[in-house]
């Protein structure tokens, strides 16, 4: 857990404050929506198809059990009684009223949380490994260095007007569990062979319209340079970024144009007059940062195999313990994964029961800290092996220990047409379709791991050009129609994916992703051979013939 | 960016005027001289010289609402006006499955 100091408190109480103000006047007449709208969108409120829609930060995805219990009581005050966490580490309340937003805004501001860089184009909340500080191929934890880029760039006044939205995701691991090659910078830690922690540093990924994965621009940027270095390639984009195309605004599309290689070199030519400047990070900064990160005072424990064995005597436990268990960091301790995907409920989405009696079990459990997943789960990160069995019983009374974790029914969806005021197409129904129709969890197994990923439009909310299926809804004559991409993947050997071809109609997606099942499990070389390497080594031939040639 | 009152549309059949309500969002219809949230009471308009006078009032009191534009509906056997198209089903009904009910 971070720690705000005095600065940021009083900050985010000052902004609910001038908010409230905001939209006092507004209410009054005093300020026209065009005036407002920009003012309401710095602190994430949105108006979407049927209300306004408050999207509130999760910095780099930790939650203390105080703030996830004060996200359940705003969605029982303030909303419909539940929230969805989105694909980029936020949450998200569908309901607000307009009138009512400044106190929950407030309530929020009472434990640190607030909707600051969840929209316009800004530098936006930083994202980054769910299983951060407890996993055990990571080299350090990279939560640091997304408070010290937040601290950078909240109130970065060269960095407030981008010509577009700018999302940053770091990694400190092996495994790529942040999807840091589809993010406008990736930042990638790691060890260099002389020993030196420092970042890989990836540029102009992204998704959407025009879908790219990142360039590395820098192999290797010492730690202390990482500001100066960010502040040179906003820099760029900044200076050269189109302001006159939405579509063609986005640092990716800069990238593409001028190639890597130039965009390096202009980076270091404003590097190099910057590096030894105010923004070297000294030792002394860093450490005061690093001192805000409360870590649990683990117990010196063993691993528990014999309890553990016992336990699993329980084939239910056994499941869900092979399936939503993660290794720890710590000898007898475990990682475990909430699944925010029951059969046929809406991705991502928690009631404030769930919301307040998870951040319970979170301070008996897992000291306190909750993490928040970008593909739509929760996570408690510090289990005791030895508690596991009681806490899978209270996760299952709860209908959030499904043993899905990575499996076909762990869907990634965008709330799409059915709450956003862009979407073209549903998504949530379709996420649910698949979830009933694969819903034997037996299965679900047998085919491995498979994501899924669903958006209702091209903004692709929901990264379905990284989905090992994904899919696309969009309107063709006044019907939902989906296109489904194959091969995408967002872990360390990130892939965007190959259109089938035609869309397909609504009543048939469902079909469609079976019959693509049934196609990968025919041509599996074993039952280990995942679903996107066998796509990726048959290519998309076979799939076609099955879906398309009936047509 | 042409103001919406200076745009030219076609009207091909019944509409109204929709938006949004400022102080909570909901969905609202403009009315012969007003707003409701329902959309029988909306004015249908069946020509565009009707459709943009009800556009007029409607940004006229953006106060009260944001986001006007002109939406499609049908009219029913029953003479019940029903919305053009699957957004505009989803804006008057709420999304299309059960929403989560917390305990």
């Amino acid at each position: 857990m971070y720690v705000y100091d005095e600065f940021d408190r009083t900050f985010v109480k000052e902004r609910v404050n001038d908010f409230r103000g905001q939209v006092k006047r507004r209410l009054a007449g005093e300020l026209t929506e065009d005036e407002f709208k920009p003012l309401r969108l710095m602190n994430g409120v949105y108006l979407q198809l049927h209300a306004y829609m408050l999207r509130i930060a999760i910095p780099y995805g930790t939650l203390s059990s105080k703030q996830l219990r004060m996200l359940g009581h705003v969605a029982r005050k303030y909303d419909k009684g539940y929230g969805h966490f989105t694909t980029r580490q936020n949450i998200q309340f569908n309901w607000i009223k307009l009138e009512e937003l400044p106190d929950a805004m407030a309530d929020l501001a009472s434990v640190g949380m607030h909707g600051l860089q969840t929209s316009g184009n800004c530098i936006r909340n930083i994202t980054t490994d769910h299983f951060a500080a407890v996993a055990p191929d990571e080299i350090e934890d990279p939560r640091v260095w997304g408070e010290i880029i937040r601290q950078w760039s909240t109130l970065h006044p060269e960095f407030t007007f981008l010509p577009r939205k700018f999302k940053i995701a770091i990694s400190a691991a092996k495994a790529d569990r942040a999807a840091i090659r589809v993010h406008d910078i990736g930042l990638r830690l790691y060890e260099n062979e002389a020993g030196e922690h420092g970042f890989e540093v990836m540029v102009g990924g992204g998704l959407g319209r025009t879908p790219f994965l990142g360039k590395t621009i820098r192999e290797f940027l010492p730690k202390r340079d990482l500001l100066s270095y960010l502040e040179a390639v906003l820099r760029v984009y900044n200076q050269f970024g189109r302001r006159d195309n939405i579509y063609k605004a986005r640092i990716k599309i800069l990238v593409h144009e001028i190639g890597a290689e130039a965009f390096s070199k202009e980076v270091e030519a404003e590097w190099a007059q910057i590096k030894s400047g105010p923004l070297a990070l000294d030792t002394i900064t860093v450490a005061d940062i690093v001192s805000r990160f409360q870590y649990p005072a683990y117990e010196a424990l063993k691993d528990e195999t014999e309890a553990l064995e016992s336990a699993k005597r329980d084939k239910q436990f056994e499941t869900w313990y092979e399936n939503s268990v993660a290794p720890h960091n710590q000898p007898g301790y475990a990682v475990v994964t909430v699944s925010l995907k029951p059969e046929g409920a809406p991705p991502g989405d928690a009631t404030a029961e769930q919301m307040e009696k998870i951040a319970g079990l979170a301070d008996r459990f897992s000291f306190g800290e909750i993490r928040v997943s970008h593909v739509q789960n929760l996570v408690l990160p510090h289990v005791a092996q030895r508690d596991l069995p009681e806490l899978w019983r209270s996760l299952d009374a709860l209908g959030v220990a499904t043993p899905n974790v990575n499996l076909i029914s762990d869907i990634i969806s965008c709330p799409g047409l059915d709450y956003c005021s862009l979407a073209n197409a549903r998504s949530i129904p379709i996420a649910q379709g698949l979830t009933r129709r694969f819903r034997d969890l037996e299965k679900q197994r047998d085919l491995g791991p498979i994501h899924i990923n669903i958006d209702g439009c091209i903004n692709s909310c929901g990264h379905h050009h990284i989905g090992n299926i994904g899919i696309l809804g969009v309107e063709k004559n006044g019907e939902e129609v989906y296109q489904i991409k194959l091969g995408g993947r967002s872990d360390s050997k990130a892939q965007l994916g190959e259109l089938l071809g035609p869309a397909v109609p609504a009543g048939e997606i469902i079909d469609v992703v079976e019959n693509i099942i049934d196609v990968y499990v025919e041509l599996r070389k074993n039952p280990h051979e995942r679903f996107v390497n066998v796509v990726h080594r048959v290519g998309l031939e076979p799939f076609k013939e099955r879906i398309y040639a009936a047509h | 960016m042409t103001s919406p009152l200076q745009q030219k549309f076609k009207v091909n059949g019944p509409v109204v005027v929709t938006a949004n309500r400022t102080t909570d969002g909901i969905v609202i219809y403009r009315t012969a001289n007003g707003w409701s949230a329902k959309i029988e009471d909306a004015a249908v308009a069946m020509t565009s010289t009707v459709a943009l006078a009800l556009l007029k009032d409607a940004h006229a009191d953006s106060v009260y609402a944001i986001g006007s534009y002109v939406a499609p509906v049908e009219i029913s056997e029953s003479k019940e006006i029903v919305p053009g198209n699957l957004r505009e089903k989803i804006r008057q009904a709420g999304p299309t499955f059960e929403l989560p009910v917390s305990g």
